[in-house]
This record gives C-alpha cells, sequence and structure tokens, in this order.
C-alpha cells in the first residue's frame, strides 16, 4: 500500500510538471493579452507530431525534434499573434473564438496529414529508474526528462520575467498596456513575446510527452479541458498560482483516478472549478497584478 | 395618413412573403433526395436550438453548455418514454421541462459569473453532466447512451394515418412544433419581458438602478432558451431513436456558435440565416466535392473570416441588401436593427 502510494505520488509529480507547463503557457499568453486561447491543446498537440514526423518517421534523434517542436511552435506562435490575436484587441470573446476556428483548422490539417488513427512513437529513454530503493517504485527515464525540463524552463521564464529589461516590460504590460505604452514598451512586441513563449512551452510539452501518451489529432481536448481547471483554481492572471494549482490538480486527479476512476477524477477536477469559479472568482492565487 | 398607407402595405408583404416561405417549407421535402431529407430534420431542428440560444445571449451571456442542456430534454424524454412509458409526446414535453428544471438549478452557481467566467462556468456544468451520462450506465446506458427509444405514436385522424418513422412526415412534425416555439420566442423577446432582456444587457447597472432584478431576468432567459433546447434535443431523439453523451459533446457546442456567429445574433433571423447557410454549404457543397476531413477546415476559416471581416454576421448583409433593391421604400421601419450588435463582452 505504500509503496502504491509513493507510485502514485511520483505519477503526480510528473502530471504536475507537465500541467505546469502547459497552463503557464496559457496564463503568460492571457496576462498579456487578456486572450484565452483554446487552440492552446492544438500547440500541444501539434509539438507530438513534430516529433512523430521527425523522430518516429524520419528517424532523427529525439532532442533534435523536441527543439525543432519547441522553434517551430514559437514562430506559429507569432503567426497567431499577428494574424488573429491582434485584430481582436480590447475583444476577449472575440479572442477566443478566433481560437475555436484556428483549433478546428490545425485539428483538420493534422488529421489530413497524419490520418485520425493513432501514431505509434517508442520512447527512446525506457529505461525505469527505481525510486527510494524500491523495486516497485520507479519513474522510466522519460518521464523524469519532462520534469526536469518542466523545472529548468519555467525557472528560466521566472529568472526572465523578474530580472531581465524585457521581462519587466511584458509585466508591465500585463498590469497596465496603456502606462506600458506611455513608457515606450512596444505591446505589439511584448504580445509577439508571450505568444512564442507560450506555444513553444505547450509545444515542448507535446514532444516530451510524444512516447507516452496517446498521440492523435484530437489530443489536445483532455488537456486543454483540464488547463482550464488549472488556471481557473489558480487565479487567471497569475504564473505562481498556475504552478501551484497544476500540483494541486495533479495530485488530486492522480489520486482519485488511481483510487477510485478517471470519469470521477475528471468530474472531482471540474467539481473543483465550479466551486472556484462560485465562490473565489479571482481563484485561490489571484491577485490584481496579472503575470 | 402616409405612414399607415406604408405599414399596411409592408403587413401585405410580410404575411405574403410568410405564405410563400411555408409553400416552400411544405413543398420542400418533396424536392429533394431521401439523405437530403433527413438532413432537413436535423436543420429544422437546429433552427429551434440557434434561436433558443439567441434568447440567451439577449442577456449579454454566452454559454457553452447549451448542447449539453439539449442533450437534458433528450436524455429526458427517452427516460420517461422508455423506463417509465410515458407517452411519447408528453414525454417530450417533460424532457424539455427537465431541461429548464436543471437550467433553474445551474443559474444559482452560474449566475454568480459573467462574461468569461460564466463562459467557462458553463462549459465545466455541462462536461459534468455529460461526463455523469456516461459514468452511470444506470439509468444512462454509459458511453453507448440509450438504444431503441419508442419513436413518435402514429396519428389517427379518420381513415387516415400518419406514421413518423418517414422524415417526411416527421419534419413536418418538426415544422410544426418549430414553428409554434419560434413564434413564442418571437412574442417573448418582443413584450415588456424581451425589452427587459435587451436592458439587462446593454444597460445592467441602469436597469439594477431603475429597480429591475437582472439576476432574475438572466435566469428568465436561460430557463426559457433551455426549455427550447430541451423541445430540439427530444425532437432529435425520438426521432434517431439512439442516443449517447458524444452527441452533445463540446464539437458540437463549437458548431452551434459557428452557426450563430456566422448569422448573427442581432435579429431574431440572424442565427436562422447562419445555420441555414453553413447547412448548405454543408451538405450540398463539400458533400458533393467529397471532402469529409476538410469540413472542420472550411468551417474554421470561415468562423475565422467571420469574426475578422463580417464581425456583425450574414444578417448584416440583409439591410444593405434591402436598400439596395428597394430604395423607394426606405421609410419601412428598420426597428429590428439594434446598435453595436457585434459580438463581444467588456
Amino acid at each position: 500500500m505504500v509503496e502504491l502510494i509513493l507510485q502514485t505520488v511520483v505519477n503526480a509529480v510528473y502530471a504536475a510538471s507537465f500541467m505546469a507547463l502547459i497552463a503557464v503557457g496559457l496564463v503568460l499568453i492571457f496576462g498579456v493579452m487578456g486572450v484565452i486561447n483554446f487552440a492552446h491543446g492544438e500547440l500541444y498537440m501539434l509539438g507530438a507530431y513534430t516529433v512523430v514526423y521527425l523522430y518516429a518517421d524520419n528517424e532523427l534523434p529525439f532532442y533534435l525534434a523536441v527543439v525543432v517542436s519547441l522553434i517551430l511552435l514559437g514562430l506559429l506562435g507569432a503567426v497567431m499573434e499577428r494574424g488573429l490575436f491582434r485584430p481582436m484587441r480590447g475583444n476577449p470573446l472575440g479572442g477566443l473564438i478566433v481560437s475555436i476556428g484556428l483549433l478546428l483548422i490545425l485539428q483538420a490539417l493534422v488529421t489530413m496529414g497524419f490520418g485520425v488513427r493513432m501514431e505509434h512513437v517508442p520512447s527512446p529513454y525506457q529505461v525505469p529508474i527505481a525510486l527510494f530503493g524500491l523495486e516497485s517504485v520507479s519513474i522510466p527515464a522519460q518521464r523524469l526528462i519532462l520534469i526536469v525540463a518542466a523545472v529548468v524552463l519555467l525557472g528560466g521564464l521566472w529568472i526572465f520575467l523578474r530580472r531581465t529589461r524585457l521581462g519587466w516590460a511584458m509585466r508591465a504590460c500585463a498590469q497596465d498596456p496603456e502606462a506600458a505604452a506611455l513608457q515606450g514598451i512596444s505591446i505589439n512586441q511584448t504580445a509577439r513575446l508571450a505568444m512564442c513563449i507560450g506555444a513553444a512551452l505547450a509545444g515542448v510539452a507535446g514532444a516530451l510527452t510524444a512516447p507516452l501518451v496517446r498521440t492523435f489529432p484530437y489530443m489536445g481536448h483532455s488537456v486543454i479541458v483540464a488547463a482550464f481547471i488549472v488556471i481557473i483554481v489558480g487565479g487567471i492572471g497569475s504564473l505562481e498560482g498556475a504552478i501551484i494549482a497544476a500540483i494541486l490538480y495533479a495530485f488530486v486527479h492522480t489520486f482519485v483516478t488511481t483510487f477510485v476512476d478517471g470519469v470521477i477524477a475528471d468530474i472531482v477536477g471540474l467539481v473543483l472549478m465550479m466551486l472556484v469559479l462560485v465562490i473565489r472568482p479571482t481563484g485561490l492565487f489571484g491577485t490584481k497584478e496579472r503575470a | 395618413m402616409h405612414s399607415g398607407a406604408a405599414s399596411s402595405r409592408s403587413l401585405t408583404w410580410a404575411v405574403a412573403g410568410f405564405v410563400l416561405l411555408y409553400a416552400v417549407l411544405v413543398a420542400l421535402p418533396h424536392l429533394i433526395s431521401f439523405s437530403q431529407k433527413e438532413i432537413l430534420v436535423f436543420l429544422m431542428i437546429n433552427v429551434l436550438l440557434v434561436v433558443s440560444y439567441r434568447l440567451l445571449t439577449l442577456t449579454g451571456e454566452w454559454s457553452l453548455g447549451h448542447v449539453v442542456i439539449m442533450g437534458v430534454g433528450a436524455y429526458g424524454s427517452a427516460l420517461y418514454s422508455k423506463a417509465v412509458g410515458i407517452p411519447v409526446p408528453l414525454a417530450m414535453l417533460l424532457g424539455a421541462c427537465t431541461a429548464a428544471a436543471v437550467a433553474f438549478v445551474l443559474s444559482f452557481p452560474l449566475f454568480r459569473m459573467k462574461g468569461f467566467y460564466f463562459l467557462i462556468g458553463s462549459f465545466a456544468a455541462g462536461e459534468i453532466i455529460r461526463l455523469l451520462w456516461k459514468r452511470f450506465r444506470e439509468p444512462f446506458g454509459g458511453p453507448k447512451g440509450l438504444k431503441l427509444l419508442p419513436s413518435f405514436p402514429d396519428v389517427q385522424i379518420g381513415e387516415l394515418t400518419i406514421a413518423f418513422f418517414d422524415p417526411v412526415t416527421y419534419y413536418y412534425l418538426c415544422l410544426v412544433v418549430v414553428s409554434l416555439s419560434l413564434l413564442i420566442l418571437y412574442r417573448l423577446e418582443r413584450s415588456r419581458v424581451g425589452l427587459t432582456f435587451h436592458a439587462v444587457h446593454w444597460q445592467d447597472r441602469l436597469a439594477e438602478a431603475v429597480g429591475v432584478n437582472t439576476w432574475r431576468y438572466r435566469t428568465l432567459a436561460f430557463v426559457v432558451a433551455s426549455f427550447f433546447a430541451g423541445l430540439a434535443g427530444a425532437l432529435l431523439a425520438h426521432y434517431l431513436t439512439t442516443i449517447n453523451p458524444n452527441q452533445f459533446d463540446v464539437e458540437q457546442m463549437v458548431f452551434v456558435l459557428i452557426w450563430v456567429i456566422v448569422g448573427g445574433t442581432a435579429t431574431f433571423y440572424g442565427p436562422i440565416l447562419g445555420v441555414v447557410a453553413l447547412t448548405i454549404v454543408n451538405e450540398v457543397v463539400l458533400r458533393q466535392m467529397g471532402v469529409d476531413q476538410a469540413r472542420p477546415l472550411i468551417y474554421g476559416t470561415i468562423l475565422i473570416a467571420t469574426m475578422l471581416f463580417l464581425p456583425s454576421g450574414l444578417e448584416s448583409l440583409v439591410p444593405k441588401l434591402r436598400t439596395l433593391f428597394v430604395r423607394n421604400t426606405q421609410k419601412s421601419t428598420s426597428a429590428e436593427a439594434r446598435p453595436g450588435a457585434e459580438l463581444r463582452t467588456d
């Protein structure tokens, strides 16, 4: 029993790292642009399909595929900012609607290119690593890589936002776009950068998990639902809140899935979100300050 | 005198237009192929769905749970008729009432939220209901849903027996039910209550200041819209005679959103325009071209193009066409157009 609980904790830590990568990107985009990107799950899906194409189909090294998906999704993010979200600025619901349109387009393009069926991606780092000196508690190296990547990337983002001029500019934009513009900060540039970072984080999450999950064109759906729960619970503009809520949600969801069942776990997550919306719409950690 | 003559003339035109419209609607199923008759039934049901959705948007709230509410009507009617044994027509009405009751219960948590939060909250509430259908095999049938539902009973008028398993007769049934529902919804919007809905949307602070209980009117719009969505669901359930949770998932909701946004929500006919136009595009153009996988691609493109280039929807083209063709009757009232009707929440 102790071993099962320990194993579930390990699984939850993995799920939390993954959710944090997705949710932080979503929150960053919302903080700077005021838009909820419904297509975020599809950016994650595209990251996974970059690995399917480069690593599984064309046998390039795995790490190269991950780097390519990071760059590719970052560029796509910039294009989305310019083409979709900039014309919708000041109309949050409009931004959400165009991202739903993009979601349909990306799903259809991937379906046309790769087919609807699931892709098989062999894991390059399958070796299970035993933890706590116990044989039955282990984590595949592939999952460990994602945890390390999440800590490094999110830590890097935190330093970037707190210690660099560009990061300050981004936070200024999130707090008050007009005042930031008066200080000579380009809102367009900042929004583009936020979109780049957010999309790239989703892409990396997809690339690193492609060998671990079922990779198919509609894989983004369950991810976006979970990500919405996380950002609402964490407080919609708060990066720290998103990370803490990702950990909270991952633990609750993993434990309920292990000890009850998956559908109940989904329901519990949604009920948690409803409770937060009713009792404290700013989220557990939401303050006036965004991002 | 002058305006009186003009209005009586425009009334004549309106009556003539309706007679013509219904002549076409009655004749239509006899002019098309079998699969197109099926689509006509779905189109009729979807018209009711989008018009009821518009009633909800009148008070300024955009829900992502409307299709699940439709499903509540479908599941309700299915269970009342199959498990309890209530006659189908009555079960349909009870299903619609169940949808309204569920909406009333949901209104307590949901109307503590506004704008984006309402959108996400309604989505969460809908998903919870849908997952309950999926999880509980008793009585909802689990992921496979409910099968072999009783169909609409035959109607005996003297010597004539009308059977409703045929798409054409079921279409006529839908035509009658949907027409009556639209009439009720139209009268409601034109009534004092409907005007208050507009006030709640555009001037909620002012409305509250003059003593309007905005919460109550939001709830009323939500409950009435849900009743008619539930009725649409019941019509669907007893036509297909099988329902499952995936029929009411967020993808269907996205289609409803697209229909409503492409059509526009400022006028009563806007959403109908949207659903009819896109169904024609879907069934006639895309099916002929045989590009099934590209369908979401085209829908997504249409949605984005509408948001960027025609934010007030297809309905905004109607007054332009009208002024283009009938310059001489420009005095005719266009009271239906409401300013700043494009989709936005602040």
